[in-house]
């Protein structure tokens, strides 16, 4: 168990070829469009730039089961890294949503969406240890590394985590893993929005291994997971029936709640992606709505204007994320939430002290860079 | 780790300015928060690593946020330097004062102005040491879940400038997986928050950013924090071995069984006798290694663990293993582990403590180098090692009267270091690297990369003047250390001009 487990075979250190293209759009002052598989292609405002693609930047450079740490190229696969973890047993804890087959590892990241057990076990920044990326100065830089306590010099990693490639290119990074759970199952329960609201909130307050929470169709949905004597008690002492059928069930659920597979998500109006502190009430916006993450990620289907709804959500001291709707109703509200001016300026210095030039993802997370 | 190599080559503060700032700070602060006789001043002169020491010009205890702004911004106006200070327990010099600087003490700032036990936050001033936190929401079966060792006076200020961490990391995380929000003031004067309550937040994480930033970005003057109800069952594991590569594999196997316990301490013998002389706490001391493994979660979770950590150890040949019967006999196991730093300062009149990180399957050769260099520099080392998450503790045991031997110490200290950033690790998991790890920043980053470190300051402190010198070394400093530690032939950070 102690060995490296070896490069794999399809991959690729393209890491030259990129850090070229790079510096000739830097020479030429080009914009470029960082993508992968292109499964994230929605999220955020597209521009027309060229494209550079990372995802032939691809394999898994090394896996220390026994060290909880795996390291990869950006445009590896979701796909081939569970597999690799499922052969030891062990798993991306934050769960990352992969809306289609070949979604990447530096897309993940860049995006910084976690799934279902984000409240219980944390989201994709506090799984991230090391990246190496490729900068706007045109230069390869690592930081972070492959250890969990790592302190040496400022927070690049956590940085660039949802950054949407505004910042560099991803070309390496390393997360740490968690083992997967032996057993899961989920306990269902009729109740009202409020009611769950709160029951939500007070189910991970219990010392329980509750791992997931959601809310929708008048229904709220509990995962436990753990060990199977663990859960089995654990499940006597929470509310709700057992989910009909066996654990795969259960696990199938949770991952159409992820990937945005419900019925729910057959909906044409534009879809929101709503963040709100725990306990915040219902917020009065006319839509269908799906809670998850213990109704601090709340969806909704909407036709509301967009300042309806971000000035409800900035009301409770939330955000709200124009997550999916045509390009036009996107540009014309602005996909990710505004931020004071304040931090808007220290974005936009961060982004001139990475990327001069502004040539990557010009506008894909805020219209001012 | 630097002594002789830490040179001050700022002037002092010139008495103008001094006299300027005074003046003014007394416009809306106390006659008594204004120190400025050498008496008041002496105290502040080194943190918790006190080989370094500077007696500040001034230092300044505000109580108000709008107070910090306001002297932030008379020190932006006049280009003063600021050293932003909690407890002063930092054991990398992080808050070593300037001479051309103010302190910035933040001990004032010491309540806690809200609790939601149904939200489990807590709302802190930065002055809050981090065990009040716990203590304050006990009774509410919840607690703050990273604990330094100095937890009992650090302050939850200092826990964000340096990231501290503690020995329940691995299942818990560090301090930046523990807070939701900071409100902090930048240098010219202007209150951000950054984070939140809600699930996460638009834009860049510069939560995480500030998070072990040194106080060289911005001065944090409130934070939130996550709160984590009690776990129903705790057990503690202890079990010893004839080498410490066994104690090492089991750790490895414990892991690779699906098994995150909450805390997972290892020491080598130096460090369990002395342990045991000072504490009494049953620790067998004709051991190589013994480890401390704590479970917790529901009591029918902790007991499958149990059971399979106590399969391994005996599989594994342990020599002793102990499952503490009750709650009185884990915390004496664990005052053994936590007492293990002033155990070993009785066995010798002073030691260094070292703090990096190494992927753990290179413990053993790790060890076995610095057995080798303890023969040849003629200093005892005790090792107290976070065995779940890499992070190593090597004690070097020395006499600073002795002429030449902190020096030496020093030395073999870098070097150590420098070992686990050659086998991929790191030269600080928590301590910070503040003025002590300055040198070996230059082994661990290029140029191109401390470059961008600075660009980063440069974002947020255009003048540096947050704390400048700590954390990050110029090229230049990189350049002189670099002719003193070839490495490999080859020399570091070529492109830069020496002299």
């Amino acid at each position: 168990m102690n060995n490296p487990i070896p490069q794999s075979e399809a991959g690729n250190d393209q890491s030259e070829a990129l850090l070229a293209q790079v510096e000739q759009a830097v020479a030429h002052k080009q914009k470029l469009n960082i993508t992968g598989q292109g499964t994230k292609s929605f999220l955020g405002l597209i521009n027309e730039a060229n494209a550079l693609d990372v995802s032939k930047h691809s394999g898994i450079i090394s896996y220390e089961p026994t060290e909880l740490v795996i390291t990869a190229r950006a445009g590896t696969t979701l796909k081939e890294i569970n597999n690799t973890l499922s052969g030891y047993k062990q798993m991306l804890a934050f769960e990352p949503p992969a809306y289609g087959d070949n979604a990447t590892l530096g897309g993940t990241i860049a995006c910084a969406l976690a799934g279902p057990a984000k409240p219980y076990l944390g989201g994709t920044r506090d799984y991230i240890l090391g990246c190496k990326v490729l900068t706007g100065h045109g230069q390869i830089l690592q930081f972070g590394g492959e250890v969990m306590k790592n302190v040496a010099g400022y927070d690049v990693s956590r940085l660039m985590t949802g950054a949407m490639g505004t910042l560099g290119v991803l070309l390496d990074i390393s997360v740490k893993v968690l083992p997967q759970a032996g057993y899961e199952l989920t306990l269902v329960q009729e109740t009202p929005a409020e009611t769950a609201i709160k029951d939500m909130q007070a189910l991970a307050g219990l010392g329980l291994p509750v791992t997931a929470t959601a809310w929708f169709d008048n229904t709220m949905y509990t995962r436990i997971a753990g060990t199977e004597s663990a859960i089995n008690a654990a499940a006597s002492k929470l509310p709700g029936q057992k989910l009909p059928g066996n654990m795969t069930d259960s696990a199938n659920l949770w991952r159409q709640l992820r990937e945005q597979e419900l019925p729910f998500f057959n909906n044409s109006r534009p879809l929101w992606r709503i963040s709100v502190p725990a306990l915040t009430k219902p917020l009065d916006i006319e839509g269908t709505w799906l809670y998850d993450w213990a109704g601090m990620q709340r969806w909704l289907y909407t036709d509301a204007t967009a300042d309806t709804v971000r000035k409800a959500s900035s009301a409770v001291n939330g955000h709200a994320t124009l997550f999916r709707a045509d390009e036009k109703i996107k540009r014309d509200a602005g996909v990710f939430h505004p931020l004071p001016a304040t931090l808007l300026n220290l974005h936009q210095r961060l982004k001139q002290e990475f990327d001069p030039a502004g040539i990557f993802n010009h506008q894909r997370l805020f219209p001012e860079f | 780790m630097s002594g002789q190599l830490f040179k001050d080559e700022t002037l002092d503060i010139d008495s103008d300015t001094r006299s300027e700032l005074i003046a003014r700070f007394l416009d809306f602060i106390d006659d008594e928060s204004v120190l400025r006789e050498d008496e008041d001043l002496f105290p502040y002169e080194s943190d918790g690593l006190a080989v370094y020491r500077q007696k500040p010009p001034l230092v300044v205890l505000p109580e108000t946020i709008d107070q910090v702004q306001k002297i932030l911004r008379i020190c932006h106006e006049l280009q003063v330097p600021v050293v932003a200070r909690g407890a002063g327990t930092g054991l990398s010099g992080g808050a070593l004062p300037l001479k051309n600087g103010i302190v910035l003490g933040l001990a004032k700032f010491n309540k806690i102005l809200d609790i939601d036990a149904e939200a489990r936050t807590a709302t802190v001033q930065p002055g809050v040491r981090n065990l009040a936190i716990s203590e304050a929401v006990s009774d509410l079966n919840l607690y703050y879940a990273p604990d330094p060792s100095s937890q009992i006076a650090c302050t939850i200020g200092g826990n964000v400038a340096e990231n501290s961490g503690g020995v329940h990391c691995l299942k818990y995380g560090m301090t930046v997986h523990n807070v939701l929000q900071v409100t902090a003031v930048t240098i010219e004067g202007e209150l951000i928050t950054v984070g939140g309550t809600a699930a996460d937040t638009p834009g860049f994480d510069l939560l995480g950013l500030l998070h072990g930033s040194e106080g060289m970005l911005a001065v944090t003057v409130e934070i939130v924090v996550k709160l984590l109800p009690k776990p129903n069952t705790t057990k503690l594991l202890m079990a010893a071995f004839n080498s410490v590569d066994t104690a090492g594999d089991t750790v490895a196997e414990i892991i690779a069984n699906g098994i995150i316990p909450a805390g997972l301490e290892m020491m080598d013998k130096p460090a369990i006798i002395a342990a045991e002389a000072f504490a009494k706490c049953g620790y067998p001391t004709d051991v190589e290694a013994l480890f401390l493994c704590e479970l917790d979660g529901t009591e029918e979770e902790v007991q499958d663990q149990l059971q399979k950590v106590d399969a391994l150890v005996r599989k594994n040949n342990a020599t002793v293993i102990h499952i503490a019967k009750d709650e009185e006999e884990r915390l004496q196991l664990w005052k053994g582990r936590k007492s293990a730093f002033p155990a070993v300062g009785r066995l010798s009149p002073d030691y260094y403590c070292i703090d990096g990180t190494i992927p753990r399957r290179h413990l053993s050769r790790v060890l076995q180098q610095m057995n080798t260099w303890s023969a040849e520099y003629d200093l005892r080392i005790a090792n107290v090692f976070h065995a779940g998450d890499g992070n190593l503790h090597p004690l070097i045991l020395f006499d600073a009267n002795v002429e030449g031997e902190l020096e030496k110490t020093e030395e073999l200290g870098g070097k150590i270091l420098e070992l686990c950033v050659e086998v991929g690790g790191t030269i600080t998991g928590e301590h910070g690297v503040g003025m002590e790890k300055i040198n070996q920043m230059c082994v661990q980053f290029d140029s191109n990369e401390i470059t961008q470190f600075h660009a980063i300051k440069n974002a947020f402190d255009p003048t540096a003047l947050l704390n400048p010198g700590k954390a990050i070394p110029t090229l230049n400093r990189c350049a002189e250390y670099g002719a003193l530690h070839v490495h490999h032939g080859e020399l570091p950070h070529p492109d830069i001009e020496r002299f």
